[in-house]
């Protein structure tokens, strides 16, 4: 992204600017993690009080307390920081870091806009993947090194947990990759350009199905409700960071939020068109802004602008779903959990890879347009699905509307009916 | 120096300060983080050649996999809170002389193979994964032969070896127990 600024604009010795060019490109993705999980915490209450009939967070900053995160951030900056006698000190201070800088590595190759990518690899989808893998690391040797029971039954269900469900997550991410044929993400955004039946979760029924299977996966693997069996509050105190507080403790949690976001652009680039708006036909936002302006680089920096802002909301749109679901359905068991996986989604997904396959060779010559058939059911499901939601009356909580004076009193049968 | 020989040599020396750390340290558990460190250390120097492939399956296998199974082992049959290794002294002189011997022979080999001032650089024709991919499924690509016979042999022999860990872990039933 910024070669051309210091090639051309400010020409600097290679070294110096390859550093320079690492150290902007740092910065800006530690500052969106950062400040993605201030706004994703802060969501995550709201959307949670709303689904339980409360209002959220009202007060800090005014209007929907949308400081909130920042005072709970202060909170937790003032916390006592301690470390429990029993725990093994090395491991307990380096857990949140290992799950920070896993989370937080995969973001280098992820695309938010046409080329806006810190290191467009060859094996983008990969290189995700794999860095992904080594949050769940960290988050062992928390629930290992607390030196509590509660922790260690935690680490212990995450580990159990994260090692199964990455088989068929990667497993679903290759259906796409086979589609397309190549592992680089900035490609799989570029392949996509145009109306939404491009997209390749409308490209055959095993990519639907995919797209679906991939998400369930995912959610799994940033051990959210219905799968957040690692944290159980109920069971489990608090799981695998019961002991830790303060700042320690918010690493876990931009952890988290940094892999919900990962995992969500993740499926936004594989699935649902990456920076596409899916409304612009045949080019991309940047070309055709390069053609209307008559510059290259002011259409890239336009295009890219909206790109960004496109891929952006999709992964909040994806993130939103996850808080939905978590806040909807209740908790699994940790053999349901174990069952879930290894009787269904594997299974799915080996099918769905299968299918794929055959489908490339043997269908996807002989039978061109299905997309377009797809992408119309698909819109038809979200607009009738979004006049029901419109349509229906709603229930909000409205502050001072609920009077219990107004309520008649309760009539108790106090003897019991045998 | 360049860029790339500073990077190379920070990244080399955190992988060897950590090397060493899993050899000395007694718990098991910190030796697996020492092992973290420098598996991903291997996997830098790999991204800084420019073999990023490599580099990430490294993360994938190791990481992802060997270590999290070995912490999760250790979870799974520890007795005690923390469990330290005690090692005697016969085992820490046989281990040394055989480590020394290792160095010896791995340093003369790259002494004898060159300069030692000169960064590692990459073969200068880069691998792409997708040539890489293509090869194991006989497609002939480039300089790169095909090598679709040994990847059936290795995949035939996971699958063995998958059948063999399913076989070995299955739920025995005891003979005359009633059904």
């Amino acid at each position: 992204m910024f070669t051309y600024l210091f090639k051309e604009v400010i020409p600097l010795p290679e070294d110096i600017a390859a550093t320079l060019m690492a150290i902007i490109q740092g910065s800006i993705l530690v500052g969106f993690v950062a400040l993605s999980a201030v706004f994703f915490i802060w969501l995550e209450r709201k959307v949670a009080g709303r689904i339980q009939d409360r209002l959220g967070p009202t007060r800090v900053g005014g209007k929907f307390g949308w400081l909130q995160t920042i005072a709970d951030g202060m909170k937790l900056l003032v916390k006592e920081d301690l470390i429990p006698g029993d725990a093994d000190q090395m491991l307990f201070r380096l857990g949140p870091y290992i799950a920070f800088c896993g989370a937080f590595l995969a973001f280098v190759a992820l695309p938010f806009g046409n080329g806006v990518v810190a290191r467009n690899l060859d094996i983008g989808i990969f290189f995700m993947l794999a860095v992904m893998s080594t949050e769940v690391f960290g988050i062992i040797l928390a629930g290992y090194g607390s030196g509590s029971k509660w922790s260690l039954f935690g680490g212990m269900r995450e580990a159990a947990q994260m090692v199964s469900y990455e088989v068929p997550m990667a497993i679903c991410v290759l259906v796409p990759v086979i589609v397309a044929g190549t592992m680089n993400l900035n490609t799989f955004g570029q392949q996509q350009t145009g109306m939404a039946w491009n997209w390749y979760i409308f490209h055959d029924p095993f990519t639907f199905l995919a797209f679906w299977t991939y998400f369930t996966c995912a959610t799994a693997s940033c051990k959210r409700a219905p799968f957040d069996l690692a944290e159980a509050e109920s069971e489990l105190v608090a799981g695998f960071h019961t002991e830790y507080s303060g700042l320690r403790w918010s690493f876990f949690f931009m952890a988290e939020y940094g892999a919900m976001f990962a995992v969500s652009g993740i499926a936004v680039v594989l699935f649902l068109g990456g920076w596409n708006t899916g409304l612009v036909p045949f080019k991309d936002l940047t070309d055709w802004f390069g053609e209307l302006l008559g510059s290259k680089v002011a259409g890239w920096w336009l295009g890219n602008l909206i790109n960004v802002a496109v891929f952006i909301a999709k992964a909040w749109v994806l993130v939103f779903v996850m808080m939905w679901v978590r806040w909807t359905l209740p908790r699994l068991r940790i053999d349901q959990v174990m069952m879930t996986c290894l009787k269904y989604l594997l299974p799915l997904s080996c099918f769905l890879l299968m299918g794929v396959s055959l489908w490339q060779v043997a269908v996807n010559p002989y039978l061109p347009g299905l997309n377009y058939v797809l992408t119309g059911a698909a819109v038809l499901v979200v607009g009738w699905l979004t006049f029901k939601i419109w349509t229906t009356q709603s229930e909000m909580p409205v502050a001072g509307a609920f009077d219990l004076r107004n309520v008649p009193a309760p009539k108790f049968d106090f003897v019991r009916k045998s | 120096m360049t860029l790339q020989t500073f990077l190379f040599y920070v990244t080399a020396l955190l992988t060897g300060v950590s090397a060493l750390g899993v050899v000395v340290t007694q718990n098991i558990v910190r030796a697996a983080t020492w092992l973290l460190f420098t598996l991903a250390g291997v996997a830098g120097i790999f991204f800084l050649l420019r073999e990023e492939f490599v580099g990430a399956t490294q993360l994938l296998v190791y990481v992802g996999g060997t270590l999290v199974l070995v912490v999760f082992g250790v979870m799974l049959t520890a007795q005690g809170p923390f469990i330290n290794m005690k090692t005697s002294a016969a085992e820490w002189a046989i281990s040394t002389a055989v480590g020394l011997l290792l160095y010896t022979v791995l340093a003369l080999s790259v002494l004898a193979s060159g300069p030692l001032a000169t960064a590692p650089e990459g073969t200068g024709e880069i691998t792409s994964a997708s040539q890489l991919g293509l090869s194991l499924l006989g497609v002939k690509t480039g300089s790169i032969n095909s090598y679709l016979l040994p990847f059936e042999i290795v995949s035939v022999h996971l699958l063995v070896v998958l059948i063999g860990a399913a076989y070995l872990a299955r739920a025995k039933r005891r003979r005359g127990a009633a059904s």
